[in-house]
């Protein structure tokens, strides 16, 4: 009986199987219906729109790729421009033998071993039916042998080409950065942002710097060309076309001598400067030391450059203004008077009397001045003239740690200033909860002290200490800093400025800023730890030196820079600006393993401050020599003080 | 051994009408394959090469007892899931999406292998539970199914998720799914419409708006379905004749021996041709519906069916993306497009069709 049951189950299962099954059948029938519908309403209803249109593709479209806008200097130099030259090209795609290929082209021209290297990299990283160059800057010669022979190559051909350069090589590589082919990264990248019809045609965009982050303003519309072709493909007329728009040209705010100066005053050192126009944000000036060479980049590196670049240990490619971060050391100090004024901790004429040290109450730890036996009595205007550290030591414990990031953190310490670049590092200003954050441990008030002299955990850019004292120099009032001042239409010539506006202001006492500034520039008088740099000048200088520790000194021991390997020296740093009492310029400097800021550091910005401020060019014997290793100056330069400056 | 009993044993567990129907079209692949190719025998001998390894693979699988078939459901399934876990977690990104497991030796794809392993899985679960379907197993059938798709969506993949999603759904189907749970699904679905939409990706909204009106972007996205819808219009019912079609030769057609193969066809073979070809595939989709109506088990039935019904799928998706009635999603025309995976994919599929078949054949007798 159960047994029945089963079966006539399975047979009504098998039954309704089959039902669904004929549903399926319906279902394919219907939709191949559909299917034959539409051929049927494509190849007959509308075969003669459809045949017109076809016949009309044989008028092919051609995109024009539009001339990438040029990139000047504020006075109008050009900083990167276009150059037409041949180039000989291969379509895989249409190559039957491509190692035969080359290998018969390179009896007739002349292709190195980085060519094919090259080549091979392209390769890699494109689709094989795009045109890919083997050899760029043909002589006319070569073109001319090329051509007689041209027929032996079905997929190869000669093109003139566009070519990008950047006649400041070296100087302005992390400034302007460079272009380099459109990977399928990149296509994948514009695809995603809606770009890539705009880009058909084009085979560059920028990689990095300036380049990388005005690309939209760069690169301009591309156009369109309609021209009848034979059935070979061949073009017979132009039918139409739309010409492209050419890219805007960007003015910038640098000055191109300026920035030659600055780039050469550092010699052999390593480091950065960044000068800008306090008045309006205005970047006068951006080296990172070492650089390389942009024109390297843009039709694909070969490997051996790339790795003496990639290893080198001066690290070229490390853009130091941007995203070197470095302890802020004494050039924090000015920031840290101005707030311990703004908080009452301290006033004008609150004196200490320095022992060469500071101790914590109940602690016998010893924070060392740099200054052996102390700097005796000193008030405000003096702990900046001889970058007392003591003083900072008592004003960051009564300041305590949270009235200090609230205060520095409005001169944009700990956040990226906003340049237009990319890849800015937002430095650190610490905090509880940073500490908290981050460790997962409570602030202990050996923090502050370190941080009150701007060792510890505090790091800066030598962007963001530019910045700041840029916002000092002009009484607060913030500009947002800017390499590029305004974008040019190339067919109007309609310039369109960037930045007019301040971004913010910061509230300063006019009183404890006329008191800073005038310490400041007695710190590049005689007396003050930038003498040196100072003497002579015609105008006033406001500046503050600052020394950045590399490797940590021992309790009880003592730095003396003879001694220590030079990679392990201190960093220097000088911040200035000038006139004193109007500024036009504000500057930091960076010089890696420099010592201490006012033998290295201070003279390069001098050098930087007279060129804007008077016009003077350094003379050649000025300029540390080329070639020679940077040695330590202590013995040369004579500050002030008897002793070299180490806090 | 003499020559026929040679051909007795290599053919004993062929199904050969269903091959013929499939040589056939792989014939029509080869012709326009040498065609797209720009008459160049390059992609011809590369496809023959894909021929081969995926025939060979069939073979074996036709050669499959039934119940090796059924045990390896579960191992295959949890294999593919495993991969695609790996893939969103370490997978290498493509074109925007992360689709390939690198695993050392070579990248793989393994939303390819779920076309497969998702209807062996169904099928072998639902047998499993034959004598007491409930609800409960139907939505755990579900579950089987979605995990999966979701996770393939979210590389993102539309068009094998879409494939997968209606392979594991014809398994549902014929195993019984209730009509008034199907309603309520097309309900909820309608209702559900503007949040999935926004759940998509702007590219795939893209294309989808792309298609009511290709020719707002006829320079971007919009160019593949208007070239695809002039080759196939411009071909009339004649065809230009081969070797002869302009979109073809004049390099319009983008992805011309992949994806858009189809207008290739269509424009140098004319509305004769493409009867033909529809031909080919309802005689391959119909012997697959009588290899189902004939499965001697629950397990074979459904998993009989979802193939076939999947198989249609493929052709009328690219077929209907081509000529401008579905968006471009990205799926291969079932045997004439070129490529590897795609071949060896299909081939397995009809080589457990073709298990099937010849084992029940021996049973019976």
């Amino acid at each position: 009986m159960s047994q029945r049951i089963e079966i006539k189950n399975h047979q009504r299962e098998i039954h309704n199987f089959r039902l669904r099954l004929a549903l399926c059948i319906g279902f394919v029938l219907l939709l191949m219906t559909a299917l034959l519908a539409r051929f049927l309403y494509l190849q007959v209803v509308r075969h003669d729109y459809f045949k017109t249109l076809a016949e009309n593709n044989r008028i092919s479209v051609i995109p024009i790729v539009p001339n990438r806008g040029l990139i000047l200097d504020r006075n109008g130099v050009v900083m990167a421009h276009n150059y037409s030259a041949y180039t000989l090209e291969i379509t895989p795609s249409k190559v039957f033998n491509l190692d035969a290929t080359i290998e018969e082209l390179s009896s007739l021209i002349d292709i190195q071993p980085k060519d094919r290297k090259r080549f091979r990299k392209l390769l890699a990283e494109n689709r094989d039916f795009e045109s890919l160059p083997i050899r760029n800057r043909l002589s006319d010669e070569e073109v001319a042998k090329f051509a007689a022979q041209r027929y032996r190559f079905p997929g190869v051909e000669v093109k003139a080409r566009l070519f990008r350069e950047y006649p400041y090589h070296e100087g302005t590589s992390h400034l302007i950065g460079y272009i380099g082919r459109i990977t399928k990264k990149d296509s994948e990248r514009l695809d995603e942002e809606e770009l890539l019809a705009n880009y058909r045609g084009s085979d560059y965009i920028g990689k990095a710097g300036i380049e990388q982050s005005y690309e939209q303003e760069l690169h301009g519309l591309t156009g369109v060309e309609q021209i009848e072709v034979d059935a070979g493909g061949r073009g017979v007329r132009v039918l139409s076309s739309s010409s492209p728009q050419s890219g805007n040209n960007l003015i910038l705010t640098l000055d191109a001598k300026l920035q030659q100066i600055a780039e050469q005053s550092f010699g052999n050192y390593r480091g950065a400067l960044v000068a800008i126009d306090p008045r309006n944000g205005e970047v006068l000036a951006f080296v990172s030391k070492p650089g390389y060479d942009p024109n390297l980049f843009i039709d694909g590196i070969d490997q051996q450059s790339w790795d003496e670049l990639n290893n080198s240990p001066d690290t070229p490619l490390n853009n130091r203004a941007l995203r070197g971060q470095y302890p802020p050391g004494s050039t924090i100090k000015p920031f840290m008077a101005l707030a311990g004024l703004h908080y009452n901790k301290r006033t004008a004429g609150y004196t200490i009397s320095d022992p060469g040290y500071f101790n914590l109450p109940g602690s016998g730890h010893q924070y060392r001045d740099w200054k052996t036996g102390g700097h005796g009595s000193v008030d405000l205007f003096r702990s900046i003239v001889i970058s007392c550290d003591t003083y900072y030591y008592g004003l960051s414990v009564d300041l305590g740690i949270d009235n200090m990031h609230a205060f520095l953190s409005q001169f944009g310490f700990g956040e990226k200033t906003g340049l237009d670049l990319d890849g800015e590092q937002p430095g650190l200003l610490p905090s509880q909860e940073w500490k908290q954050r981050r460790f997962k441990q409570k602030w202990y008030t050996g923090d502050t002290v370190s941080a009150g002299i701007g060792q510890g955990y505090t790091l800066v850019t030598p962007m963001q200490l530019a910045f700041a004292t840029a916002v000092l120099a002009n009484g607060g009032v913030a500009y947002r800093p800017h390499l590029v001042r305004e974008v040019e239409n190339v067919k109007s010539g309609e310039r369109k400025p960037l930045v007019t506006e301040p971004a913010f202001t910061v509230k300063l006492n006019p009183d404890h800023f006329a008191l800073v500034r005038s310490a400041m520039t007695a710190v590049t008088l005689p007396g003050g730890t930038a003498s040196a740099a100072g003497a002579g000048a015609p105008y006033a200088i406001a500046g503050k030196t600052g020394t950045a520790q590399v490797v940590g000194i021992k309790q009880g021991a003592k730095y003396i820079e003879s001694q220590v390997q030079e990679r392990h020296r201190d960093h220097a740093w000088f911040i200035a600006f000038a006139p004193a009492d109007n500024p036009s310029i504000a500057l930091a400097v960076l010089a890696e393993n420099g010592g201490h800021g006012g033998t290295i550091a201070a003279p390069i910005a001098r050098k930087v401050m007279d060129y804007y401020l008077l016009g003077k060019v350094p003379t050649p014997p000025a300029l540390p020599a080329s070639g020679v290793a940077p040695v330590a100056p202590a013995a040369v330069t004579a500050p002030a003080e008897e002793e070299t400056e180490n806090d | 051994m003499t020559r026929r009993e040679l051909w007795q044993r290599f053919s004993a567990h062929l199904d050969l009408v269903l091959l013929a129907g499939i040589g056939l079209l792989m014939l029509a692949s080869l012709v326009t394959l040498y065609s797209a190719g720009e008459a160049s025998w390059s992609r011809v001998f590369s496809q023959l090469g894909n021929i081969a390894v995926a025939f060979t693979l069939m073979w074996l699988v036709a050669n499959m007892q039934l119940h090796y078939l059924m045990r390896a459901a579960v191992p295959i399934y949890v294999l593919g899931m495993l991969l695609l876990i790996g893939v969103a977690l370490f997978g290498d990104i493509s074109h925007g999406a992360r689709r390939w497991l690198n695993i050392g030796v070579a990248t793989i794809q393994p939303s390819e292998l779920m076309k497969i392993a998702v209807p062996l899985m169904m099928a072998w679960y639902f047998d499993k539970y034959e004598a007491s379907l409930s609800m409960k197993n139907f939505a755990i059938a579900a579950l089987l199914l979605l995990l999966p798709v979701a996770l393939i969506a979210r590389q993102p993949d539309l068009g094998t998720a879409i494939l997968i999603g209606a392979s594991g759904f014809y398994v549902l189907f014929l195993a019984g799914l209730s009509w008034r749970v199907m309603l309520g699904m097309a309900i909820t679905a309608a209702a559900s419409a503007p949040f999935l939409w926004s759940m998509l990706h702007d590219y795939q909204r893209h294309r989808i708006l792309m298609l009511l009106d290709p020719t707002k972007d006829a320079l971007g996205k919009g160019y593949h379905t208007i070239q695809g819808m002039i080759a196939v219009g411009s071909g009339g019912v004649l065809g230009k004749g081969y070797l002869n079609g302009t979109q073809t030769h004049l390099d319009f057609l983008p992805e011309r021996t992949t994806d858009f193969i189809f207008a290739v066809y269509s424009e140098e073979f004319g509305l004769i041709g493409n009867l033909v070809l529809l031909t080919l595939y309802l005689f391959v989709i119909a012997r697959g519906f009588v290899i189902t109506a004939n499965a001697p088990t629950y397990f074979t039935r459904l998993l009989a069916g979802s193939i076939t019904l999947t198989f249609f799928t493929y052709a009328f998706v690219n077929m209907g993306m081509v000529s401008g009635i579905l968006p471009v999603v990205g799926v291969p025309l079932p045997l004439v497009s070129y490529g590897g995976t795609s071949m060896l994919t299909l081939l397995l599929g009809f080589g457990m069709l073709m298990s099937i078949h010849t084992h029940q054949k021996l049973m019976k007798t």
